[in-house]
């Protein structure tokens, strides 16, 4: 079942909270956050239902990868308030949740040990930290590597081990900033299913893309930003089946958006002609 | 010029005959130049990556300490410890002054800024790689700190070595509050500038060449770990 707040037209930023999804995970309201004098992002609202696959899509600057580190916490809202199933978002909320990074922040360790860093932290020990490294390495395919140093494994493989580590602290919500941003197909496949396992398996997924195939693969909700703030929401089949606005119209369509004033593609911002 | 060679003849025959008084000196100067250094790191390792690591008021002034202190003149040092220690001073019931517990700790003194400015370096790069992914894995600050100590081990290899090229080459501060007294607290250093001082020149030219042995082998040692660190993708 959807949620109101994907299923109401109109823009998310303006929408009233009246309409936003029946107890959410996770509740983005009247979001704002600026930077050097500049905002960037204003009236952003998002609702994450449990258990779905949300994506976050936009231009670059639009404030897609910020939006994903003020929902995790990274950083602290300067404006508006993030929810965590309905109440403050504390040390708890965010043991609940996993975030992995366009690039694979890896220690210089052996691949177990990366797992084993995780789980400890996690407060895991003996038989049972054993047998949650044993299951990621299986799930990622990394289990003849696991005594390899893991910044020498390739670029997917870091992305797998970067991936199931996230897993392996079983969050109920996790965070993918451009997983497969420069990764081949292969690669890319591997993690779009170690994604959809875990959704299956009731792991709630907000993911950041630009890869438009992705979307359509793994998206269930979408938001998209521009300039800071929503500029559509809802089922990504219901967005892409009546898009309301230019960036998405052209995404839908195959064709580059290069913003508002800009009419040819030897015009883009910035250029000097 | 055939005293010059015949200095340098000399001093190798003291050192293939392993000279009593030679190896003495050299392995006094060792206890206290490793002792310093250790205790040094105890210090400057974890003082360092919390200034790398954590932001609190007055961080960045301490760094500028840290980093000034790098250049402390050896011979206040001395005098400042042999202040301490001396009778009439706060640890003068301790009479530790011209014993190499006393050169310990000014050597300590000398080589505890520069671990604790070079680790803060080293500690604060590595720091703007993992904050985020530690945010989010939500480890703690004593974890914090361990997990990038440990990571950082063969960087920091390369500041304990220039500890210790520092610490081993001294002798301002430990011939004030060592004394250079003979069989006590006589070390390389304070040898050489006492037996060249004297005439002597084969027992200083002696302990120069060792002095010189131990900085290559010390240095080639910790290059060559750092090298097969480098080819595991640990360093």
């Amino acid at each position: 079942m959807r949620d109101a707040a994907f299923d109401t037209p109109g823009v998310a930023s303006t929408m009233p909270h009246g309409q936003v999804a029946h107890n959410p995970l996770l509740d983005v309201r009247r979001l704002g956050f600026s930077a050097g004098g500049e905002k960037l992002l204003h009236d952003v609202d998002v609702a994450i239902r449990r258990g779905s696959r949300t994506l976050i899509m936009g231009p670059n600057g639009a404030g897609k990868s910020l939006l994903l580190r003020l929902m995790h916490g990274l950083l602290q809202p300067q404006e508006g308030a993030i929810l965590w199933q309905g109440g403050r978002m504390d040390a708890t909320a965010r043991r609940a949740q996993a975030m992995v990074f366009q690039r694979p922040v890896l220690l210089r360790r052996s691949v177990i040990a990366n797992l084993k860093f995780a789980l400890s932290v996690r407060g895991l020990r003996g038989n049972e930290r054993a047998e949650k490294i044993r299951t990621a390495l299986e799930t990622a395919g990394l289990s003849h590597l696991a005594r390899r140093p893991a910044r020498v494994l390739s670029g997917g493989e870091q992305q797998r081990l970067s991936l199931v580590r996230a897993l392996a602290c079983e969050p109920d919500l996790l965070f993918l900033d451009e997983p497969t941003a420069n990764l081949d197909p292969a690669s890319t496949a591997a993690i779009e299913t170690l994604i959809l396992e875990a959704n299956a398996r009731g792991v709630t997924i907000v993911l950041v893309t630009h890869d438009a195939g992705q979307a359509k693969r793994l998206g269930e909700d979408l938001v998209f930003l521009q300039d800071g703030t929503v500029v559509e929401t809802g089922p990504v089949e219901k967005v892409l089946a009546n898009p309301r606005s230019e960036p998405v119209r052209a995404w839908r369509d195959g064709r580059l958006y290069l913003g508002p004033n800009t009419q040819s593609l030897n015009n883009y911002p910035g250029r000097k002609n | 010029m055939d005293s010059f060679w015949g200095a340098f003849a000399g001093a190798f025959g003291l050192v293939i005959a392993l000279d009593p008084d030679l190896m003495e000196i050299i392995g006094l100067s060792m206890r206290v130049t490793l002792t310093a250094v250790f205790l040094a790191c105890v210090i400057g390792l974890p003082l360092g990556a919390a200034v790398g690591t954590f932001n609190f008021p007055g961080r960045t002034l301490l760094a500028v300490i840290l980093n000034a202190l790098m250049g402390l003149p050896p011979v206040v040092v001395g005098l400042l410890v042999y202040l301490v220690l001396s009778a009439s001073g706060p640890l003068g019931p301790l009479r530790l002054l011209y014993t190499p517990t006393a050169m310990i700790i000014a050597q300590m003194v000398l080589v505890t800024p520069i671990v604790a400015a070079l680790t803060r370096q080293v500690i604060e790069d590595l720091n703007r790689e993992y904050s985020e992914q530690f945010a989010s894995l939500g480890v703690g600050a004593f974890d914090r700190l361990t997990a990038m100590l440990w990571d950082a081990r063969y960087s920091l290899l390369t500041v304990a070595l220039a500890g210790f090229g520092r610490a081993v080459a001294e002798v301002g501060a430990v011939i004030i509050v060592g004394g250079n007294i003979n069989h006590v607290t006589r070390v390389m250093t304070t040898t050489i500038a006492l037996e060249t001082s004297k005439g002597n020149l084969q027992l200083a030219l002696a302990l120069g060449v060792i002095l010189l042995m131990i900085a290559f082998a010390v240095n080639a040692g910790v290059m060559a770990l750092r090298a097969s660190a480098a080819r595991a993708a640990y360093a």
